[in-house]
């Protein structure tokens, strides 16, 4: 019996996400008294990867077939699989993101294994029985999954938990082989378009968001430039996007992107229920709008009553002056 | 080109969620249920596809007679058919088990559904289906089309996005923004009452997971308000109080 993490790689470093999941597997061994592996896929440096033993994990397998560079689904489960049956894994914890979801589900049905996505805090485990609390209601509410099946796969959300780091302990890193085919490559990209520059979205820990009440496109720059003084990334709600003032992998709510970062700034958004159900994981929330009665205030931790082009630049003016 | 689109039938996105007195279901007291707006992205696209090379397209949804009015809706937006699993949707594999059960039996080139459900937020279904019938899935997809036997698809990831070509038959699941969802007309809510809906008993009620409770996020304590001329001042408390930047 082990538990077994699943790291997520690009650009040579582990992701974030998947620091989150080390930290979780980590706990869930020691709470089974067993210990954590890892296995890594994808572009990245065997030192980033020893570092996961901060998080508690005590060996990463590393398959460094170049091919698994790009996610291809078939070839991930493959690989996770056979490590997941020479580990003898009890329990598979996974990031919550397009990547985990994907591999998670295919997982689940290969191994016969009890699947939780979007999990929130650490399993309940008495005896027999292993409950995860998992977000549900897109945001609205949560609910506590009995996993029945012996063997399990947990999908954290991201920024759900922190990281725990035990300064200068190191993993060991072993090199592994699938044995990968053509065939399990038949979906890999034609193309991969990566977004550049921006601070990803479903990553950041701080997030400025603009509605209508700026007004039009030709304001957008101050959602920018608050969030380039800041350090944060950029977002927009639904009515933003619909109009085309900005893409749609920035809408966040209900029907688009989830987020949970720690500061979540939004701008003239009115704060409909389906824009909260996207941020309302988020620890920190402010809300600067004209309208006293905008419902968002009720959710909010700090509000700002004022015309977005007035306030925005003061913050612009005062984070600047913040050091950093 | 015969395209299966598995709905939900879910809550409707302005509902307040709550439950019943024990914690142990979700209060469905005057909530109105809709289409899953996910879903609604892949019926929409799948009408399409078939409105352009010919085709048909069929609804399938795991559920109790109640969802009935939203799969008449998916008939009257365009769908031929419908397929309804009398089961109550409990936990992902079990819905994956008689989707991918009734699509082998149908034998479709295409399996298409919205990337999760909005009420249990799963992300799961389609992973499972493609698994179970051993065909690709490529989620969650932002564009879709075909051009004879292949499937060409672009596939959000963190970050960016990947264009994928893939012969049929998969499993594929969307998101905004794959195309712009329809409502139904005057025409296809008349001619929709006489469309076939099948109702076909389960197959197999393995559920590998069971809710135990429900719980309502803890409500906010209040909001401290900044005056507007002394907006700055937010930034000192961010820092310095609520210690996030």
């Amino acid at each position: 019996m082990s538990v077994l993490v699943v790291i997520e790689c690009a650009n040579g470093e582990v992701k974030k996400s998947s620091l989150e999941a080390a930290s979780y597997g980590s706990k869930v061994a020691a709470a089974l008294g067993t210990s954590a592996t890892a296995v890594a896929i994808g572009d990245v440096q065997a030192d980033a990867l020893t570092r996961l033993g901060e998080q508690g994990i005590t060996k990463v397998l590393l398959d460094n077939d170049s091919r698994l560079h790009n996610f291809v689904g078939a070839a991930y489960v493959k690989v996770i699989s056979k490590v997941a049956e020479s580990e003898n894994s009890s329990v598979i914890v996974l990031s919550n993101s397009n990547i985990g979801a994907a591999i998670g589900s295919r997982l689940a049905v290969k191994l016969g294994a009890s699947l939780a996505t979007n999990v929130v805090a650490l399993p309940q485990i008495n005896g027999s029985s292993f409950t995860v609390r998992r977000g549900v209601f897109s945001g609205k509410a949560f609910s506590d999954v009995e996993l029945s099946s012996d063997k399990k796969i947990i999908a954290v959300k991201k920024n759900a938990l922190d990281i725990e780091t035990a300064a200068e302990a190191t993993a060991t890193v072993e090199n592994f082989s699938a044995d990968l085919s053509d065939a399990d490559f038949a979906t890999a990209p034609k193309e991969t378009i990566k977004q550049s520059g921006d601070i990803l979205l479903t990553e950041a820990d701080l997030v400025v968001s603009g509605g209508r009440g700026l007004k039009g496109p030709e304001n957008w720059h101050l959602i920018e430039d608050l969030a380039k003084a800041l350090g944060a990334a950029t977002a927009c709600s639904k009515p933003v996007a619909d109009v085309g003032w900005r893409p749609h992998h920035e809408h966040v709510g209900q029907t688009g992107i989830t987020v949970s970062p720690n500061l979540y700034i939004a701008v003239g958004i009115s704060g409909a229920i389906q824009h909260l159900a996207g941020v309302n994981s988020s620890k920190v929330i402010v809300v600067i709008n004209k309208d006293p009665e905008a419902p968002f205030f009720k959710a909010a931790d700090y509000g700002i009553v004022g015309d977005a082009t007035e306030v925005v630049p003061k913050l612009i003016e005062a984070a600047k002056a913040l050091d950093k | 080109m015969k395209i299966l689109v598995c709905i939900s039938n879910v809550p409707d996105t302005t509902t307040k969620i709550t439950f019943t007195p024990d914690g142990k279901a979700f209060n469905t007291a005057g909530v109105q249920f809709v289409i899953n707006p996910y879903d609604e992205y892949a019926l929409t696209r799948a009408i399409e596809l078939k409105e352009a090379q010919g085709g048909t397209v069929t609804v399938l949804n795991v559920g109790e007679a109640e969802t009935e009015p939203n799969i008449r809706k998916a008939l009257a937006i365009g769908a031929d058919d419908a397929i309804r699993v009398n089961l109550k949707p409990t936990d992902a594999f079990l819905v994956a088990q008689q989707i991918a059960h009734y699509a082998k039996e149908g034998g479709y080139d295409l399996i298409l559904m919205g990337r999760e459900s909005i009420d249990y937020n799963g992300f799961q279904v389609h992973g499972m289906v493609g698994e179970l019938l051993g065909i690709p899935t490529i989620a969650p997809a932002i564009k879709l089309d075909v051009n004879g036997s292949t499937a060409t698809l672009e596939r959000e990831i963190e970050g960016g996005k990947e264009i994928i070509e893939v012969a049929l038959p998969i499993v594929a699941s969307a998101q905004q923004p794959m195309t712009e969802p329809r409502i139904p007309n005057m025409r296809g809510i008349m001619t929709a009452r006489t469309k076939p809906l099948q109702v076909v008993e389960p197959v197999g009620q393995e559920a590998k997971t069971s809710v135990q409770a429900y719980e309502l996020p803890p409500a906010k304590s209040g909001v401290k308000m900044i005056d507007a001329e002394n907006a700055g001042e937010l930034i000192k408390l961010l820092r310095n109080e609520a210690k996030v930047l």
